[in-house]
């Protein structure tokens, strides 16, 4: 074939365009399913990586108490969080929207903060107010003449605390998405409604949540993936304990497949996490979709 | 006298709903900016007041230090971990852009067979997690022998950061009228001058947006360099800070937080200046589709 041919030939449109998501292509080949594929084989095969073991690695984890463990934890933990995240978000940008809008960049700027330090940087100032001699909450606790709390030592409190960072780092995200939203309702609506004689409450629940519906759930399933495949925070504050009772998968696949060794078991921990991000991920693109219509 | 009322609970709706709201936003100012006040005020502090269990530990009394910074820097490898850091983050923006502008112009101007599945595909690779994969990768980068060297950080990342700029940069493109690119076309302009010449400086927000998503991306991540990388030498910021600074000593806490603040400052400094790009291409690319 002569040069100028193959110019021609490569020049074509469809092969143009499909050469320009090539790169993509092969990133997402070698580097997303290909390696989701090769984590299925290797949950089958023993801990040396030597012999391929069927389903053993799933029915060990069954037999397991802390993995039952961290199956509710995680659920529980994306659940209360991202429902107090939803809430805060929700408060904090409709309060920012009542505001002169003189005002509305500044509070904003400051609400933003914990979305913008990295999540593992800012858990460690938490994991030092949490720290059990110097704890900066407890010494206000006892200011109150409140019993100190053992934040990070004793179960309940060391799910609470989780719990309590994952809120304060998620919370900004909800707001941002919320507030956007809240900005595009057009204005009429509310007028026609005061001149109807709606009060707050009425417009709030018959035309403010209205509006934000599908924002609101893609939000809300956006982040119970993030939660729910959350690492970081618990890494830092807890990681796992006290006795292995606050990991969620990500952390007990790390503790099991990274630091004791055993990556099929590891691999068989993580997988786990494949059937609700895969339900999720189907409703919001669904969800998406449906957005993309109407707009 | 009717209209008069009707004006008169309107406004005090108003001045009751504006009291509520700054009572709220107080609060959530406090909840939300109390750890970093606390890492900063124990970061100036000297140790002797940071061990003191009785005074209060909201102030600073017996005077500021610098003497923690100081100690970052002449006494730990943080600034190792910066340097890395920075090469990490640049490799990833730079790599992250390229791939995904060629493939967003590629998928909302020229469709080929597929790419309507490949648009769909990118978006759900965005809501996978690094958290799902980390373990095949540790085996794959192993193979590579890129294990325990912050290279390692810049082959992965991109597939976090890849998927959601390329959508992004779809819904930024697809907004750009088509007789623009008719006009481009018919003076002749090959799609590789008319993406660069066109469609790059009209989509600039949007690109603007993109590249601080893949900053964030690659600055704030922890599980990979966790997990790859296990030399003080190779560390990024995220690990090194979490992982070496925290010494047997009970009074590093100093040094701990001053290290945490300044690993943090870039992102809250990029932030402060670009928030309303990355906000306008964070919410368009939720809400548009």
């Amino acid at each position: 074939m002569k040069l100028s041919n193959l110019i021609i030939w490569f020049r074509q449109k469809p092969r143009i365009a499909f050469f320009m998501c090539l790169p993509l292509i092969i990133m997402v080949t070698c580097l997303i399913i290909y390696p989701f594929f090769y984590s299925i084989f290797l949950a089958t095969l023993n801990k040396a990586e030597t012999k391929f073991v069927g389903l053993a690695n799933f029915f060990f984890l069954f037999k397991r108490e802390t993995f039952w463990l961290v199956v509710q934890q995680s659920i529980f933990f994306a659940l209360v969080a991202v429902f107090f995240k939803a809430l805060i978000g929700f408060i904090a940008a409709h309060s920012i929207n009542e505001l002169p809008s003189k005002g509305q960049r500044k509070w904003r700027g400051m609400l933003l903060i914990p979305w913008v330090i990295p999540p593992a940087l800012s858990t460690l100032g938490w994991w030092w107010l949490f720290e059990p001699t110097y704890s900066a909450l407890n010494w206000l606790l006892e200011k109150l003449s409140v019993e100190a709390i053992p934040w990070l030592s004793e179960t309940f409190w060391a799910r609470f605390s989780i719990i309590l960072v994952n809120i304060w780092v998620g919370a900004p995200f909800f707001l941002i998405m919320y507030l956007a939203a809240l900005k595009s309702i057009p204005e009429d609506l509310y007028e026609a409604a005061s001149i109807d004689g709606a009060n707050y409450w009425q417009k709030l629940f018959f035309i403010t949540i209205p509006m934000m519906k599908n924002i609101i759930s893609i939000t809300i399933l956006f982040s119970i993936i993030v939660t729910f495949a959350n690492f970081d925070i618990v890494r830092v504050l807890t990681r796992g304990g006290p006795i292995d009772t606050t990991h969620l998968f990500a952390t007990y696949a790390f503790r099991v497949g990274i630091e004791s060794g055993d990556i099929p078991l590891g691999a068989a921990v993580s997988l786990f996490m494949f059937p609700v991000l895969a339900i999720l991920s189907f409703i919001i693109l669904r969800n998406v979709r449906k957005r993309a219509n109407e707009v | 006298m009717k209209i008069f009322s009707y004006r008169n609970s309107i406004n005090s709706n108003r001045k009751w709903a504006l009291f509520a709201a700054y009572g709220c936003l107080i609060l959530f100012v406090i909840f939300f900016l109390f750890p970093p006040y606390y890492m900063l005020i124990t970061s100036l502090k000297s140790n002797k007041e940071i061990a003191e269990i009785t005074s209060n530990p909201w102030l600073i009394k017996q005077g500021l230090t610098l003497e923690h910074y100081k100690y970052l820097f002449n006494e730990t490898p943080f600034l190792t971990f910066f340097k890395n850091t920075i090469i990490v983050t640049i490799a990833v923006v730079v790599i992250s852009m390229v791939i995904s502008v060629l493939a967003a112009y590629s998928l909302s101007r020229l469709k080929f067979w597929g790419s309507g599945v490949l648009a769909t595909g990118i978006f759900l690779t965005y809501l996978v997690p690094d958290t799902l994969l980390f373990i095949p990768l540790f085996k794959i980068v192993g193979w590579l022998g890129l294990l325990n060297s912050y290279w390692v950080l810049v082959l992965v990342y991109p597939t976090l950061s890849v998927p959601f700029c390329t959508w992004l940069m779809i819904g930024y493109f697809s907004s750009i009228p088509k007789e623009i690119d008719e006009a481009a076309l018919i003076d002749g302009a090959n799609h590789m001058q008319m993406l660069l010449k066109v469609f790059v400086p009209v989509a600039m927000p949007g690109l603007i947006a993109a590249t601080i998503f893949a900053f964030t991306v690659s600055w704030a991540g922890f599980l990979y360099p966790l997990a790859f990388i296990y030399s003080e030498s190779e560390m990024v910021l995220t690990v090194g800070t979490v992982t070496t600074l925290i010494k047997g000593d009970v009074f590093h806490w100093g040094g701990l937080m001053a290290g945490a603040l300044l690993a943090a400052a870039p992102p809250v400094i990029v932030y402060a200046f670009l928030m309303d790009y990355y906000i306008a291409g964070l919410t368009s690319g939720a809400t548009k589709g």
